[in-house]
C-alpha cells in the first residue's frame, strides 16, 4: 500500500505513531517519520491511522 | 399518506445525522460484513466535515480563506471506498421517527423505512439567555458559523467570549491573535477547571493573560446591551461581537414519543445499544454510554476521538443484530475505549488522555504550572489509580509513556 502525508498539513499530533507503530513515529525532534509503502498487513492500522489524524493529513493511494 | 421508500430486501440502515459519526458509522458497519443499503441523511447541507479546524485554523484564516464552500472544501472528510455504495442526503434532516413501526420522517414529508437506526445526530450549542439583545451574536458548530464569526475578527473589535471551556478559550486565542481585544466570561474560578482543575486552569489563563486576554472568572451574563455584556455584579464589558460558548445540547428531539431515555442523549448500553429498543444504536456525542474502564456510569463524552470508538462498537452491535447474532459477540466487548482530545491555544498543545475530569486529585509530574509553554504533564488520580493525564506543551514523542500510564486494564466494576 501506498501512504502520503501531507507535511505541510501535519501538526507532529502523533495520534498515528499510536494507531500503527508499524508505520509511523514520532522522533525526539517531535517530528513525524513515515513508512511510505508499509506492508499490506498492516492495513488496518494505517487506515485507522489515517482516521485518528487530527488535522486529516494521511492518504492511502491504493 | 406519504409514500414510504427505503426498505429494501437485504434490509435498509438509516443514519441519521452526516457529520464525522455518521461517517465513520457507514464505515464501520460496511468493515463489520453489513452489506445492505444504509442512508446517511444529515441537518447540514455538508458532507462530513472536521470541525476542530473551526474554532483554529479555519478561525484564524490559515485555511479555507474565501467563504462557505472554501471553507467546507478544506475541511471534509476523506471517504473510505468501501461506502461508495452509501447513499448520502445532507440537507435532509430527520424531524420524527416511529421506532414501533420502523419508519422516520424527514422534514419535507418523506417517511423512510429502516430496519436499522443508528442516530448520529450530534449538538447543538447551547443559546445565551439573558434578556436585552445584542446586533453581533456568534456561536460555532458549524462551518457557516465559522466563516460568519471569523469575517468579525478585526483588529481592536472587542470580543467577549461567553464561557471559558476549551472551545471558548481557542476561540478567545484566535480572536486575540487576529488582533481582537478579548475578554472571557467564566462562571467557574478557572478557565477549563472542571476537565483540568483549578491548578492547570490557573496555569493555563496565566498564558492567555500574558498574551493579552482579559478573564472575568466567577461572573456570569445577567443581560446583553447593544454594545456591551452586563455581568452578574453589575458591570459591563464594551462588546462590538459576543461569542457564546457555554456547551450543547444533544439533537435528541425527533426520537420523542418511542419509550427511549433521552434525558442527556441517548442512554446506551455497553454496546451502544439505546436501552429498550432493539435495532437502534447510537453514536459520537448524543450517545451517553458506561464505560467498565472507569465506572458503570453512563456518560456523553464531547471529544473528537468518540465518533470513531463509538461507531465501531455500534455498528459491530447493529450488523450482528440485523444478522440475528448475538452482538455482544462482536466486536470488543467490553467496550473501554481510552478517550483523547487535544486544544490549541497560542501555540500551546495541550494533550489530554483518559479521564481527568472523574480525578479526585492531581499530582504535577513535569514542569512548572508558572510556565506552561515550557512543557508541564499532570496526572489526575480516581481512588489512588491514575485515571488522566494532561500534557502541555510535551512534544508528542513524549506521550507514549503518559498514554500508557492511563491506559491499563480497566479496573473491575
Amino acid at each position: 500500500m501506498r501512504v502520503v502525508v501531507d507535511l505541510a498539513t501535519c501538526q507532529d499530533h502523533g495520534q498515528c505513531a499510536i494507531a500503527a507503530p508499524e508505520a509511523f513515529r514520532i522522533n525526539d525532534a517531535g517530528a513525524l517519520e513515515y513508512d511510505g509503502s508499509p506492508g499490506e498487513e498492516h492495513r488496518e492500522h494505517v487506515e485507522e491511522a489515517a482516521d485518528v489524524c487530527p488535522v486529516q493529513a494521511i492518504t492511502i493511494e491504493d | 399518506m406519504t409514500a414510504m421508500t427505503g426498505r429494501s430486501a437485504g434490509g435498509h440502515v438509516v443514519i441519521a445525522g452526516a457529520g464525522m459519526a455518521g461517517l465513520r458509522a457507514a464505515e464501520r458497519l460496511r468493515a463489520a460484513g453489513w452489506d445492505g443499503a444504509v442512508t446517511v441523511f444529515g441537518a447540514e447541507p455538508h458532507l462530513p466535515y472536521n470541525r476542530p479546524p473551526l474554532s483554529k485554523e479555519l478561525l484564524a484564516g490559515a485555511v479555507g480563506a474565501g467563504g462557505v464552500r472554501e471553507a467546507h472544501a478544506a475541511t471534509a472528510f476523506r471517504r473510505r471506498a468501501n461506502i461508495d455504495d452509501v447513499v448520502w442526503e445532507p440537507g435532509a434532516r430527520i424531524v420524527r421517527a416511529c421506532l414501533a413501526a420502523g419508519t422516520v420522517t424527514l422534514e419535507d414529508g418523506r417517511e423512510v423505512g429502516c430496519d436499522g437506526l443508528v442516530v448520529a445526530t450530534g449538538l447543538r450549542p447551547r443559546r445565551l439567555r439573558a434578556p436585552g439583545t445584542h446586533p453581533a451574536r456568534h456561536v460555532l458548530r458549524t462551518v457557516e458559523d465559522a466563516v460568519a464569526l471569523r469575517d468579525r475578527l478585526r483588529p481592536g473589535a472587542r470580543a467577549v467570549v461567553v464561557g471559558g471551556g476549551f472551545v471558548g478559550c481557542e476561540v478567545a486565542a484566535t480572536a486575540r491573535g487576529a488582533g481582537c481585544e478579548v475578554t472571557v466570561v467564566e462562571p467557574m474560578p478557572e478557565p477549563m477547571g472542571l476537565v483540568l482543575g483549578p491548578e492547570l486552569g490557573r496555569s493555563l489563563r496565566r498564558h492567555h493573560e500574558e498574551r493579552g486576554v482579559r478573564f472575568r472568572v466567577g461572573r456570569t451574563v445577567t443581560e446583553l446591551a447593544p454594545d456591551a455584556v452586563v455581568l452578574d455584579d453589575g458591570s459591563e464589558e464594551p462588546a462590538d461581537l459576543v461569542v457564546e460558548s457555554i456547551g450543547s445540547l444533544p439533537n435528541v428531539e425527533w426520537l420523542d414519543g418511542n419509550g427511549l431515555d433521552l434525558s442527556d442523549g441517548v442512554l446506551c448500553d455497553g454496546l451502544l445499544r439505546a436501552e429498550g429498543r432493539p435495532g437502534v444504536v447510537a453514536v459520537g456525542d448524543v450517545a451517553r454510554f458506561p464505560n467498565p474502564r472507569y465506572d458503570g456510569v453512563p456518560r456523553r463524552v464531547e471529544h473528537w476521538c468518540v465518533p470513531a470508538d463509538t461507531a465501531r462498537r455500534a455498528a459491530a452491535t447493529l450488523a450482528a443484530q440485523l444478522r440475528g447474532e448475538d452482538p455482544a459477540a462482536a466486536g470488543d466487548a467490553p467496550f473501554a475505549p481510552v478517550p483523547s482530545f487535544w486544544s490549541d491555544q497560542f501555540g500551546l498543545r495541550v494533550q489530554s488522555f483518559g479521564a481527568p475530569g472523574l480525578g479526585d486529585r492531581c499530582e504535577l509530574v513535569e514542569g512548572d504550572l508558572r510556565r506552561a509553554a515550557s512543557g508541564i504533564a499532570m496526572v489526575y488520580h480516581r481512588d489512588g489509580r491514575p485515571v488522566g493525564v494532561v500534557l502541555a506543551g510535551i512534544p508528542a514523542s513524549r506521550h507514549r509513556p503518559y498514554r500508557d500510564l492511563v491506559a491499563g486494564a480497566p479496573a473491575p466494576v
